[in-house]
């Protein structure tokens, strides 16, 4: 197992590799996953403001 | 109109519509999601694990399983974001403004990962993390490219003229493409030439091949879901004063 995490020695080199792909991969997903649920609570609550003046 | 005298060209006028796409985009999301996990867990397996070391460079080779595709995919996302502005120049299409703008940002991110990783991999096996070579110069381009792109679109306050501006100068971009792809045959350069998009037998061994491909599968429907993310979000901000738009998010809250 230790010798899969050194990677014939080119551990310092691989790993970092990975990491980064992992970390924007994620975040390029997560992010407009994020934005549209902020969207919808911002929309909402204008929505939910704007039924409290005018009550049907 | 009842529903009864739906042509069929009214039925594909409202599939069309943003509230539809929206609606769709949202019910492919998961499955997108769902296909691009099960890549990257088969693909990660069988390269890591799997194959064997390379008989030259080690296992400092196996940073390929993430270079290569994120360079392929920084190619077909920036010919994505040109053909979409190209159709958005010429017929005004709303949603092809949405899958370029949507495109971009994945886009530069593929072509800043190749960049990264190449040079983590060029370090041991080249000696340099960074050479002034045709390969390495023209995809650095291609970064300043999506860039230039996402900066312009966000200087200019008008969504459509943004949107317009953008286009032309994704369309005038698309010459970088060839350049980056035939770099390594025009000019004597350090960066390997092609082993699998060539004529011939791929110079690549089949162990090594598909997990690879996995990889280049994986990548792809990444590609795909941040589209689909992206595009939701687009459709809700330009159309964020309508009557649809508004029922969705009264219906949430209540």
């Amino acid at each position: 197992m230790s010798e899969f995490f050194q990677m014939g020695g080119y551990a310092i080199y691989v790993w970092p590799a990975y990491l980064v792909t992992a970390v924007a991969l994620v975040v390029t997903l997560v992010a407009p996953l994020r934005r549209r649920a902020r969207i919808i609570r911002e929309l909402s609550a204008v929505a939910a403001q704007r039924n409290n003046q005018h009550p049907k | 109109m009842s529903n009864n005298s739906d042509t069929w060209l009214t039925r594909f006028h409202r599939l069309g519509s943003p509230p539809s796409i929206y609606r769709l985009v949202g019910a492919l999301l998961p499955y997108t999601v769902i296909i691009c996990g099960a890549l990257f867990a088969a693909g990660l397996y069988w390269g890591l694990v799997l194959a064997p070391a390379d008989y030259q460079q080690g296992e400092s080779y196996r940073i390929i399983y993430i270079h290569v595709p994120s360079a392929w995919m920084s190619m077909f996302v920036y010919s994505v974001l040109a053909g979409a502005s190209a159709v958005s120049l010429i017929w005004r299409m709303k949603l092809a403004e949405a899958v370029a703008r949507a495109s971009a940002p994945v886009g530069a991110a593929y072509t800043f990962l190749a960049l990264v990783t190449g040079s983590l991999w060029g370090k041991p096996m080249w000696g340099a993390w960074w050479v002034w070579d045709a390969r390495l110069t023209s995809e650095l381009i291609l970064l300043f490219l999506y860039l230039g792109y996402m900066a312009l679109v966000a200087a200019i306050d008008d969504r459509r003229t943004a949107s317009r501006a953008g286009a032309v100068l994704a369309i005038v971009g698309v010459i970088n493409l060839p350049i980056i792809h035939f770099s390594v045959e025009w000019w004597n350069t350090l960066h390997q030439g092609p082993t699998v998009t060539k004529f011939d037998q791929p110079s690549i061994a089949l162990s090594m091949l598909i997990p690879l491909l996995l990889m280049a599968g994986a990548f792809k429907f990444h590609y795909l879901c941040v589209m689909l993310a992206r595009v939701r979000v687009e459709i809700l901000e330009s159309e964020r004063r309508t009557a649809w738009v508004n029922a969705l998010v009264t219906q949430r809250s209540s």
